[in-house]
């Protein structure tokens, strides 16, 4: 090859290279400017009372207490329905089940649960559990919804976290004479413990965050106070920010970005917190 | 062991065997609501006008069409925006970033994967839609080009993601044979690995996709929600409405068991069949990027 | 004594992998049967039916008789948990779980169901003496076996093994990963522990062969060529085939 063949592709290369790191920071900018921007516009209007207070003035003043307190209702309603069920589903999938027609059928079922759009999700709470189980609008359908929507992102990590376990604690635990159970118990949840936690936090972050399926099977525009009871429904920080940036003309800037920020912190940080479960078991594997 | 022990053991083994199932249960559960909520819309509504071009329920008027389409043209110009930057920052992640980079861009990635759809809203609204008005000179920001933006920005992380664990998964030695053979690394990128890697890149568009389609808050809230026909050219920037937006910002006003309530229910249905498809195939297409897309798609 | 009365054993994997033809032999209790012939033979998968570890595997079909204390261990109803209590197995590669070294070698006693603390240190001090191990880690118990070396690990295996007090121990090439020094300690305890257990071992190399072996059977592709008394295989084998391969011809 002549030399001038080969200098024209390392220029060609060259060109190549830098347009690819050029679409990869723009499509990096962005994404920082984007939490800047918010955190900037909205941190001047965190405050305590911002936090800690009902809204007044139809939500233009005070706080957004009962939205952060309905959003932290549904993420721990969605945790307790479907962190139990997804782990189990997922220790099925990765220490029980053979190939088989059915696994093949339950991974097609997990593959559509995840495709799945939001809003309809929001259909399905409405028909099954807020009309047909008469929940009513409510933080019981809306966890139920939710979690159900949370399940394959639980069922995946952990079948994913468990299979990271080699498969030669399996047997020698087996050899010991172990029951499939007790080489579960002992051996192979604990050492996939860390990811399964990590993909169960990512995966209650993200049903957090989400307003289309509790739009109406839980969420409400406005309560004076407090939910009382699994059966009421409840404001959450999603579909607040929804109607603030929508509905309520005049809304002060500052607030919606406050309340932004707030969405924005208790999201982040627990994928923060996953992250840094994440590493530290990563570190401190021994195998 | 103890007999206790013992029970206890196989009481948790079964337990464990049917959650196993309970996935398609859900699926089963969810399309049975659907239909039931859903179907009686055909009983109430002739096919002729559910397939029509008008959609003004408050007047009788219930074709689906113009949200069909809608959701197609939002759909299709988000993924024509997210593939180059999708697929580019795949490459450049996988091929061409050295480690300490990726380490610092990849989790920048994902924090786009954790910011919900309706904060992405708020700043289209906000800050997105009124730079839009402004430089592209028009009545409104609040258009399908503006909602495409945002949906294509939605499904970069999803696209990255599996791209990138697609070119991954390409052999090492694949690349060192063409390099020995004198091909440059960019070369070895275009003619080698990215055709090697071609059924997960697919499969990477294909559920970047299916996320845009199903996605709906952020549509709702930048697109300006005019249930028109979009087929002129310029329909791009104008206001257009989606299915996901429709059922979204219109459930919350309808009585139960009314037409209307049916008919969205019936958009439902449609939306869940369409994900099926989309995500059968793409699981179809790379069995092997599976445990990555059923994370991400969630 | 028999341990072992085996009568036609024929094992094959699903994707037809290394499988086991027709295989009849009878295995002494309370001396070291050696089994050895090239990699692939039909060794690891003869151990693995003796305990019924196989059950892990993706296999096609087992068949014949493998008679253990008057049963037949293929048997469905077998309660293959207590029998691998009472055949234990040591691996060619020293896997400890990754627990404490106490936790190790306590692991098998613990999952019988035993919570008692005292009986428990009891098991784990004698196992560990028995395996050469306890001067070596008794003041270190808690530590992970993983702080271990390469030989104190597989030491750790063979004594998580012992504390189950097992009437058979399968030795699947437990030195292929250890030095010379590590493995000649290994085999002197072998010869030590027969006087107590039914031994079978698959070695790594047919020299460990000849130096542990009281029986000796010779596997190649799945048959059992030659069965006999280790002097006799590996001085004056009967078949051309064992000949070729104790000599060194093919390997």
């Amino acid at each position: 090859m002549s030399s001038t063949v080969m200098g024209k592709a390392k220029t060609l290369q060259r060109i190549g290279f830098s347009l690819l790191g050029l679409i990869t920071t723009l499509t990096v900018i962005p994404i920082i400017g984007l939490v800047l921007y918010i955190v900037v516009k909205g941190a001047p209007a965190i405050s305590w009372e911002f936090l800690s207070a009902m809204p007044t003035n139809g939500m233009r003043e005070g706080g957004i207490l009962p939205a952060i307190i309905g959003t932290l209702y549904l993420t721990l309603g969605t945790a307790v329905f479907a962190v139990p069920l997804g782990v189990l589903a997922g220790i099925y999938l990765a220490e029980y089940a053979k190939e088989s027609l059915l696994t093949r059928l339950i991974r097609i079922a997990i593959i559509n649960l995840a495709g799945i759009p939001s809003v309809v999700y929001g259909l399905f709470g409405l028909g099954l559990f807020v009309l047909f189980l008469k929940m009513g609008t409510s933080i019981l359908a809306a966890s139920l919804t939710l979690s159900i929507m949370t399940l394959p992102t639980i069922i995946s990590t952990t079948e994913e976290a468990l299979r990271s376990v080699p498969n030669s604690f399996r047997v020698v635990s087996t050899s010991l004479g172990a029951s499939k159970w007790q080489t579960v118990r002992r051996i192979t949840l604990p050492q996939a413990l860390p990811g399964i936690v990590t993909g169960v936090i990512l995966g209650v972050e993200r049903a957090a965050g989400e307003t289309a399926p509790i739009l109406f099977t839980g969420a409400t525009f406005f309560l004076p106070q407090l939910p009382h009871s699994p059966l009421d429904a409840t404001m959450a920080l999603p579909y607040h920010i929804f109607i603030i940036s929508t509905q309520i003309p005049g809304m002060p800037v500052q607030i919606q970005y406050g309340t932004v920020v707030v969405l924005l912190v208790f999201v982040l940080g627990m994928n923060l917190i996953a992250t840094l479960i994440r590493n530290r078991a990563r570190k401190n594997r021994q195998w | 062991m103890s007999k206790a022990n013992q029970k206890g053991g196989q009481v948790i083994s079964s337990a464990i065997r049917i959650t196993g199932y309970s996935s398609i249960l859900f699926v089963l559960l969810i399309l049975f609501f659907l239909l039931r909520e859903g179907l009686p819309a055909l009983a109430s509504t002739p096919l002729k006008s559910l397939f029509s071009v008008r959609w003004y329920p408050i007047e009788g008027y219930f074709g689906i069409l113009p949200l069909i389409l809608g959701s197609l043209l939002v759909t299709i110009a988000a993924t024509l925006i997210a593939l180059p930057f999708g697929i580019g920052s795949a490459v450049f992640l996988s091929e061409v970033a050295p480690p300490w980079l990726c380490d610092i861009l990849k989790p920048i990635i994902e924090i786009l994967a954790g910011i919900p759809s309706v904060v992405l809203g708020f700043i289209g609204i906000l800050v997105f839609a009124p730079f839009i008005r402004r430089f592209l000179d028009i009545p409104t920001g609040l258009t399908a080009f503006t909602g495409a933006v945002l949906l294509g920005l939605i499904s970069i992380p999803t696209i990255v993601s599996v791209a990138e664990d697609a070119l991954n998964t390409v052999p090492n030695s694949y690349r060192q044979a063409a390099l020995a053979l004198g091909a440059t690394e960019w070369q070895t990128i275009w003619n080698v690995t990215l055709p090697a890697a071609k059924s997960g890149v697919l499969t990477a568009v294909m559920l970047g996709i299916g996320r845009s389609m199903g996605e709906t808050m952020a549509v709702m809230m930048v697109t300006g929600n005019a249930p028109v026909l979009p087929l002129q050219l310029n329909s791009l920037f104008r206001p257009v409405r989606t299915m996901t937006a429709t059922i979204a910002s219109e459930m919350g006003e309808v009585a139960a068991g009314s037409q209307h309530y049916e008919v969205l229910f019936f958009i439902g249905i449609v939306l869940f069949l369409l994900s099926l498809v989309i995500n059968i195939s793409a699981s179809l297409v790379s069995t092997r990027s599976r445990g990555r897309a059923e994370r991400l798609l969630s | 004594m028999k341990e072992f009365i085996i009568r036609n054993l024929s094992v094959k994997y699903s994707d037809d992998n290394e499988s086991l033809r027709n295989v009849s032999i009878e295995i002494e209790a309370r001396a070291i049967t050696v089994l050895f012939g090239p990699a692939g033979g039909g060794k690891s998968t003869f151990l693995r039916v003796l305990n019924r570890l196989n059950d892990l595997a993706d296999l096609k079909e087992m068949k014949g008789e493998v008679l253990f204390q008057d049963q037949n261990i293929l048997d469905p109803q077998t309660d293959v948990i207590n029998l691998r209590r009472k055949i234990g197995m040591v691996f060619s590669r020293p896997v400890p779980l990754p627990l404490s070294i106490y936790d190790n070698v306590a692991y098998g006693l613990v999952m019988a169901g035993e919570h008692d603390r005292e009986k428990l240190d009891e098991g784990v001090e004698k196992a560990l003496k028995q395996a050469f191990l306890w001067d070596e880690v008794h003041d270190r118990l808690k530590d992970s076996a993983y702080s271990l070396s390469g030989g104190q690990q597989q030491r750790v295996c063979l004594a998580r093994v012992l504390a189950l007090e097992p009437q058979v121990i399968l030795l699947d090439e437990p030195t292929s990963a250890l030095d010379p020094i590590v493995t000649a300690n290994i085999e002197e305890m072998l010869r030590e522990l027969k006087k107590q257990y039914t031994i079978i071992i698959a070695p790594h190399n047919v020299q460990q062969a000849a130096r542990v072996a009281d029986y000796a059977a010779f596997f190649l592709m799945g048959e059992l060529i030659e069965y006999g008394s280790g002097i006799d295989l590996f001085t004056v084998p009967k078949d051309q085939r064992t000949s070729d391969y104790v000599t060194g011809r093919f390997g």
